[in-house]
């Protein structure tokens, strides 16, 4: 199946409910085997069992820089190739990716307390991952004020593509600025710092989130065609209405007339 | 085997928990919206309003 097949709404439903189960199954699997590993890792010398929450905020906030990229190539879809599922797979995304954003905040506050001395800092890694969180929130509140999903999809696709010049912000804000956020540890020149025993339960675990996120990804994505048919059947209903009480008015002007032609 | 979390265990606990609530309400939200949208679709075909192919609006194939 190619991504043309996927374009016709009906076969995507039909590849979903075929996949769905598979992909929920491997999610439950990989976060089992991630949490056992986690909860197996050893303390480190430092940070002592805290760094147990690494293999949770690291990968929300990796998700949520990921969601968005996903977003932004679905809005090149929607913009320049004008894919039907292009605005359907952006609008799914946006609250997936706000809570995983929130989760990073969340639990990176949580670590912070103890290690930093401080729930929250205005430094430039986490002031630009809170942008990206509003940005989320502002994104869903642009889906819901427009009505008609096509305009909608347009605005949302011209501000997930400017809202994107966050992405590297957020990536290199620890090399650019002084932060009290630590630099990449993982994804850096000359490989990872974090030891085995640490990177392996990570990587598990950001592979455990990631097909997470696609799961709940086409599962929305499922769900918003089914609110577009509802939508569209609503209209067909409402057109109906429409003409028949035109006709039922017409057909009474019409008696009127004659009768008032017989008088 | 137990495993010590030492003097900051409720932050540790809490990242966990609150990690969880909010997948779970993730997982909600999905399967109730899906029942939702389903059931309205339902109810429209069952007035008789259907798509112009005529193929039941909740079929995947």
């Amino acid at each position: 199946m190619t991504l043309i097949d996927l374009a016709n709404p009906t076969r995507f439903l039909a590849l979903t409910t075929r996949v769905l189960p598979w992909l929920a199954a491997a999610t439950v699997v990989l976060l089992t085997i991630g949490l056992y590993q986690a909860a197996l890792a050893p303390d480190d010398y430092q940070q002592g069992a805290t760094v147990k929450i690494m293999f949770v905020h690291v990968p929300n906030a990796w998700l949520s820089m990921f969601v968005w990229g996903v977003m932004s190539i679905a809005s090149l879809g929607t913009l320049v190739w004008r894919h039907p599922l292009a605005d359907v797979a952006a609008k799914a995304a946006a609250p997936i990716g706000a809570a995983f954003t929130f989760l990073a905040l969340l639990t990176g506050s949580l670590w912070g307390r103890p290690m930093w001395g401080t729930y929250w800092e205005w430094d430039a890694r986490l002031t630009s991952v809170l942008i990206l969180f509003l940005m989320y929130l502002g994104l869903m509140a642009l889906w819901r004020a427009v009505d008609d999903p096509s305009r909608a999809a347009r605005a949302a696709a011209v501000l997930t593509l400017v809202g994107a010049i966050n992405l590297p912000i957020i990536k290199f804000s620890v090399d650019w600025w002084n932060t009290l956020h630590q630099p990449a540890s993982v994804m850096r020149m000359g490989g990872s710092a974090l030891d085995k025993s640490f990177l392996i339960p990570l990587l598990v675990m950001a592979l455990a989130f990631t097909l997470l996120f696609v799961t709940l990804h086409l599962a929305a994505m499922r769900n918003e065609i089914l609110r577009r048919r509802v939508r569209s059947l609503q209209m067909m209903q409402a057109s109906r209405i429409a003409f028949s009480s035109d006709m039922a008015a017409g057909s009474r002007e019409d008696n009127a007339s004659k009768e008032a032609g017989a008088a | 085997m137990t495993m010590s979390l030492g003097p900051y265990a409720s932050f540790i606990v809490a990242s966990y928990a609150a990690a969880a609530l909010v997948v779970a309400i993730l997982i909600g939200w999905v399967m109730l919206d899906y029942r939702n949208q389903t059931q309205r679709l339902r109810e429209l075909e069952q007035r008789g309003i259907t798509r112009r192919s005529g193929r039941s609006a909740t079929e995947p194939r």
